[in-house]
């Protein structure tokens, strides 16, 4: 296969960028029903099924409930299944999402963070996947609408690999109705990276032994699905950087588990998911030319957890600000937080770590929000001692 | 960096028009970004639009706080603080630049509109267009738009008026009939000729 490096960009937001990346993948089956702030994926896939440019079987159900369950039975009988929701809707998939990822069935979410009700809310943060952080679907994380593009291919291969569900997440609003320039790879570069989906099981594949899936187990057997499902997500970690190395080396944008920027020579720092990380790395810029030694690790990768890898970035430090677009509301810390502190915690002079949580609701986070926390990141190595471990900020 | 900020009320098309100034400084080769902030989504709720435009790619992802062109295609929200969208926000002025170029969508002068704004003695610049007018004969609806960014283009040079046109054409071609298109453009070439500077 020819490279391609393109440099020809093209403005996209990133629904319809997520909707182009799913045109092209040209899913077997895309059961959906649609939610703000994800609605345009979902309505502009349609239109690619409407004038025949897909060969999907687009599902419109009653619920996301149903949504999930119908990926469920397509992937269950062999299909490439591709669906997007949000907020309340992955919220109403909760139960089947477990399903899905205890079946083994390679489904890719994408996921558009929104807050979740109550107060209702249309706006961005993360509590919805948040929320389905043990569902054990693998969880990706998109800074930009480049990536949230290039993040759906890398997810269809990751979840076949290892065949585990995997949700792509980006911001609500910033990043799914912004317009940014990026650019696209063709058709036949998307169909030679994803390639023919040839599960080696299904309910359809052989007719001839045919077998169930689903099937109940009790205390003899339980637990050793459980453990195979946990060792598959162990796998996904290493997948996750074959799969984005090979994506690099193809069309030249490298994406690792992490994304540190300034890092190396860093006192303090902040660990951020998604479109936030980018105005943090203005902070930063501007604080360096002051003379302050400071960073940002931005998690791409969740689920796994690249706990060591964390570890890795954040040895050295002195002080780090766990960023969380949403709360756990267990008066000790959003769940970034209370992850990346147990990375660190074997860590000899491990840094101290306070927990910020910023954003609720779509609530903006300037570069000004980013700069007053390294002001107490320093602050904190200043004083060597943290006045307040978890606090709201941007409010 | 340019930042710009755009207020009208929904269905008059602002949201729009920030993607096809985005879409257009794209096409010549810089870095853009242009999103909306909605609000309640309902018809004549007020609704903000957002562009940045440089020729480094852009990475912050915040709202634009200090425009240095302001768009306003009613002019009903001058001198209202307006409530909703992703944060309460005062009014049209609210954290422009000094040197900021307002555009106000007007058939009165360029002197009145400086005094509505508040911006009397001030270093901001101020020019007014008939853009609601221009768009009743031209495109025979109150759509306000593309009018506007004729102006944009006449008032500041971030954009020529072919530039704009062309884009127009290239990615609304598919979506709109040749009237309308044509109607829009005309929309935009009186714009660009009926703006008034004071």
């Amino acid at each position: 296969m020819a490279t391609e490096k393109s440099n020809e960009m093209q403005g996209l937001t990133g629904n319809s960028a997520v909707a182009l990346a799913m045109k092209q993948i040209n899913p077997d089956v895309c059961p959906a029903y649609p939610i703000t702030p994800s609605t345009a994926i979902i309505e502009t896939f349609s239109s690619y099924v409407a004038d025949g440019e897909v060969d999907t079987e687009l599902i419109t159900v009653e619920s996301e409930h149903s949504a999930m369950s119908a990926s469920i039975g397509a992937a269950a009988a062999g299909a490439r299944v591709m669906t997007a929701t949000s907020s309340q809707g992955l919220a109403l998939m909760w139960e089947m999402l477990y399903i899905a990822s205890g079946l083994r069935l390679p489904i890719v979410l994408t996921n558009v963070n929104r807050a979740l009700a109550a107060p209702i809310n249309i706006h961005c943060d993360h509590s919805d996947s948040m929320g389905a952080r043990d569902s054990g679907w693998v969880q990706l994380y998109s800074e930009t609408v480049q990536e949230s593009y290039d993040n759906v291919f890398m997810a269809v291969r990751i979840a076949e690999k290892v065949r585990l569900p995997v949700m792509v997440c980006l911001d609500g609003f910033i990043t799914s109705h912004a317009i940014e320039n990026m650019a696209t790879i063709s058709d036949a570069n998307v169909q030679d990276f994803v390639g023919e989906y040839t599960p080696e099981t299904s309910l359809l594949k052989d007719m001839e032994n045919p077998i169930s899936i689903g099937a109940m187990t009790l205390p003899d057997y339980y637990m050793t699905f459980k453990k195979q499902q946990s060792e598959a997500m162990a796998e996904a970690k290493d997948v996750v950087e074959e799969v984005s190395a090979e994506f690099a080396q193809k069309f030249g944008r490298e994406y690792g588990l992490l994304d540190s920027y300034e890092l190396e020579d860093a006192d303090v720092a902040i660990v951020i998911f998604n479109s936030a990380t980018g105005t943090t790395k203005v902070a930063v810029d501007e604080l360096r030319k002051e003379g302050f030694k400071v960073g940002v690790l931005r998690i791409r990768l969740f689920r796994p957890l690249p706990h060591a890898e964390i570890a890795a970035a954040l040895k050295g430090l002195k002080a780090v600000a766990c960023l969380d677009r949403a709360d756990s509301f267990n008066d000790f810390g959003g769940p970034l937080f209370n992850e990346v502190r147990s990375s660190i915690y074997d860590l000899e002079d491990r840094p101290k770590v306070i927990s910020r949580i910023y954003g609720l609701g779509g609530r903006d986070y300037k570069v000004e929000d980013a700069k007053s926390v390294f002001e107490e990141l320093l602050k904190v190595v200043e004083t060597g001692t943290v006045e307040e471990m978890t606090k709201y900020i941007t409010i | 960096m340019l930042e710009v900020r755009w207020h009208g009320r929904a269905q008059q098309g602002v949201v729009t028009a920030a993607k096809v100034l985005g879409e257009t400084c794209l096409r010549t080769g810089k870095y853009v970004q242009a999103f909306p902030e909605f609000g309640p989504e309902r018809m004549g709720a007020p609704v903000k639009a957002y562009n940045r435009v440089s020729d480094e790619p852009i990475r912050m992802h915040c709202s634009v706080t200090n425009p240095g062109f302001v768009l306003i295609a009613d002019p009903t929200l001058i001198g209202i603080a307006l409530a909703g969208g992703m944060e309460s926000s005062g009014g049209v002025t609210e954290g422009a630049t000094e040197d900021a170029v307002f555009i106000v969508n007007t058939p009165k002068s360029p002197a009145e509109m400086r005094t509505a704004l508040e911006l009397d003695g001030k270093p901001a610049k101020v020019f007014t267009v008939d853009a609601s007018q221009i768009s009743i004969d031209k495109i025979g609806r109150h759509i306000p738009n593309t009018p506007m960014l004729g102006a944009l283009a006449k008032a500041t040079g971030m954009i020529t008026l072919e530039d704009l046109m062309d884009d127009f054409k290239v990615n609304y071609s598919k979506k709109y009939s040749e009237a309308v298109i044509n109607g829009n453009l005309e929309a935009m070439k009186s714009g660009y000729e009926g703006i008034s500077e004071g």
